[in-house]
């Protein structure tokens, strides 16, 4: 089985001297039906895994666990450089689609005051806080939105407000749930530079949600397939979209060679 | 209490403001607008219009629990019932069977039936009506201490704990990543909200509670463009309305709690018009 190999593969790489985050024999059971069984993951500093699998495979169940949202059994820890337990992982997280009342009052300055302060945010904002927020959006290229209403924003400006928010404190653990999802190619291409300057200048691990196969095969390091509650193969890409259950699932069309997928670039 | 009279008496010096219970309204209304004012920002925010409408409905149940243990005073049944109430919906709608407003439904006009029900058992429920109006000139000068009391508690709660009631409100999963307890925080709020309903219901009654609640909020949201003038709007709006709808209902001769809506109202209408102005 591939993904044995994949299993040994790791624990080898174990002693490499990075920091990693591992996830051991996660299940949910939500409502007497179980929607995850057995999921190991070993994810490395640096890394970009990607999961794939159908609607209803349980992703975003996954993400949700990991952030401790939905109660899970199994282990998840993050351990550092030297193989040692430190902490709990800090968990940076962009959701699906902010699922969110449009017409709130709220404006972006308004959610990192709250998230970084204790200090009521309908009081006033310090100058301390409003750089912080500056400096966090400036990095994804977007302070000019800073007073704007979090409704009043597009999808693309929403998701990289959500990546800004996520990276401060920096996390060791970044979740991405399908940030493509709603957002013009402009912003998409934005959004996915983003995300690969954040491998290079940080060490953090980031496990993306995605349905955009593409980008997956461009930008990911290893792919989790995702299938009937399981992790059903896990690899490199080439591994992943070669493998028959993959291509059972999704048809061979989808999954193009890696050699073309710098097109989606255009 | 007399020096503030007093005081009334030389800002006001009105025929209307010479009454003690003139006096007693006029700062009960000084006192509950901005509990409410404060509240509705949040109630709006989480979608919980409905939600404030079932927990005032749910004190008629409580008055009939305190009426058949023999309770001269039903505040404390009232109080059991409505948080009662909250935990029966909260854990339910956790369970994810059905839509949060199929929830409330059920509960609501469950706890609705039960009390009318009983209260009209031996007939008697024109006694029990005060409680849906509810008469603002009827407060005496210990509930004003008690409503002191709750605006404290609320402006305690609202520069504590306010950040992580709004990223609760925004989006849970995004409040779960920042490591905030989102239950706890669900609970805190909606509990507030039943004793603070439980409290004023019987001035300001059970049929326009709810609107009380979220009008100055929902009027406030036409017009805010962040948190800081979402409140400062909440609150004004809620204490005008309050203030002059109690003076004019004392020359109609109409409900306080009505009038007071109703003023509520045209603000909403008012703000609304602007907001469609300023997207043209």
């Amino acid at each position: 089985m591939l993904h044995e190999n994949i299993k040994k593969k790791e624990c080898v790489t174990c002693g490499c001297g990075l920091c990693c985050t591992k996830i051991q024999d996660l299940s949910v059971t939500r409502n007497h039906i179980e929607i995850l069984k057995d999921v190991d993951l070993h994810i490395h500093c640096g890394d970009l895994t990607a999961i794939i699998g159908l609607n209803g495979a349980g992703k975003s169940t996954l993400l949700k666990a990991i952030l401790g949202e939905i109660p899970h059994t199994g282990e998840l820890t993050f351990l550092d450089a030297d193989n040692r337990h430190t902490r709990r992982p800090v968990i940076g997280y962009v959701p699906q689609k902010l699922d969110f009342d449009y017409g709130s009052p709220v404006s972006v300055q308004d959610v990192f005051a709250a998230v970084h302060t204790n200090k009521p945010v309908w009081f006033s904002h310090s100058k301390k806080i409003r750089e912080r927020a500056y400096e966090s959006l400036t990095s994804v290229q977007a302070a000019h939105l800073i007073n704007r209403r979090l409704g009043a924003l597009s999808g693309g400006e929403l998701q990289r407000v959500m990546l800004a928010l996520a990276l401060d404190p920096k996390p060791d653990l970044l979740l991405l749930d399908e940030p493509v999802s709603g957002i013009d190619n402009n912003g998409l291409k934005l959004f996915y530079k983003t995300v690969s300057d954040l491998r290079e200048n940080y060490d953090l691990s980031i496990i993306l949600v995605s349905h955009d196969f593409n980008l997956v095969a461009q930008y990911a390091d290893r792919v989790i397939f995702l299938n009937d509650k399981i992790v059903a193969c896990s690899g490199t890409p080439e591994e992943v979209f070669s493998d028959q259950k993959v291509i059972d699932a999704f048809g061979m069309k989808i999954i193009k060679p890696p050699g073309n997928s710098g097109g989606a670039d255009n | 209490m007399p020096s503030l009279y007093r005081l009334i008496d030389i800002l006001l010096p009105y025929e209307w403001a010479h009454h003690v219970f003139m006096k007693n309204a006029l700062l009960g209304v000084l006192l509950v607008a901005p509990i409410f004012g404060l509240l509705g920002t949040m109630i709006v925010n989480n979608r919980m219009a409905f939600f404030a409408d079932a927990l005032g409905h749910s004190a008629l149940t409580g008055i009939a629990v305190g009426v058949i243990i023999g309770m001269d005073n039903p505040f404390w049944s009232m109080l059991c019932f409505s948080i009662l109430l909250t935990i029966a919906i909260t854990i339910v709608n956790n369970a994810n069977t059905a839509s949060t407003d199929t929830i409330i439904g059920v509960f609501s006009s469950t706890a609705v039936a039960l009390g009318i029900a009983i209260l009209s058992m031996r007939g008697g429920f024109n006694k029990y009506s005060v409680y849906l109006i509810g008469n603002l000139l009827s407060i005496s000068s210990t509930d004003l201490i008690m409503l002191a009391i709750v605006l404290v508690i609320v402006i305690i709660l609202w520069t504590t704990v306010f950040n992580k009631l709004l990223l609760v409100s925004i989006n849970q999963s995004l409040a779960s990543s920042r490591r905030i307890n989102v239950n706890f925080y669900k609970y805190l709020f909606t509990l507030t909200m039943a004793v603070i309903v439980t409290i004023s219901i019987q001035w300001v009654g059970i049929l326009i509670i709810s609107s009380l609640l979220v009008l100055p909020a929902a009027a406030a949201r036409n017009i805010a463009q962040n948190m800081r003038q979402y409140h400062i709007y909440s609150v004004s709006i809620a204490i005008i309305s309050g203030l002059s709808g109690l003076i004019l209902s004392y020359f109609l001769g109409t409900a306080s709690g009505a009038t007071i809506v109703l003023i509520s109202a045209i603000f909403f209408l008012a703000t609304l018009g602007l907001r469609f102005s300023f997207n043209n």
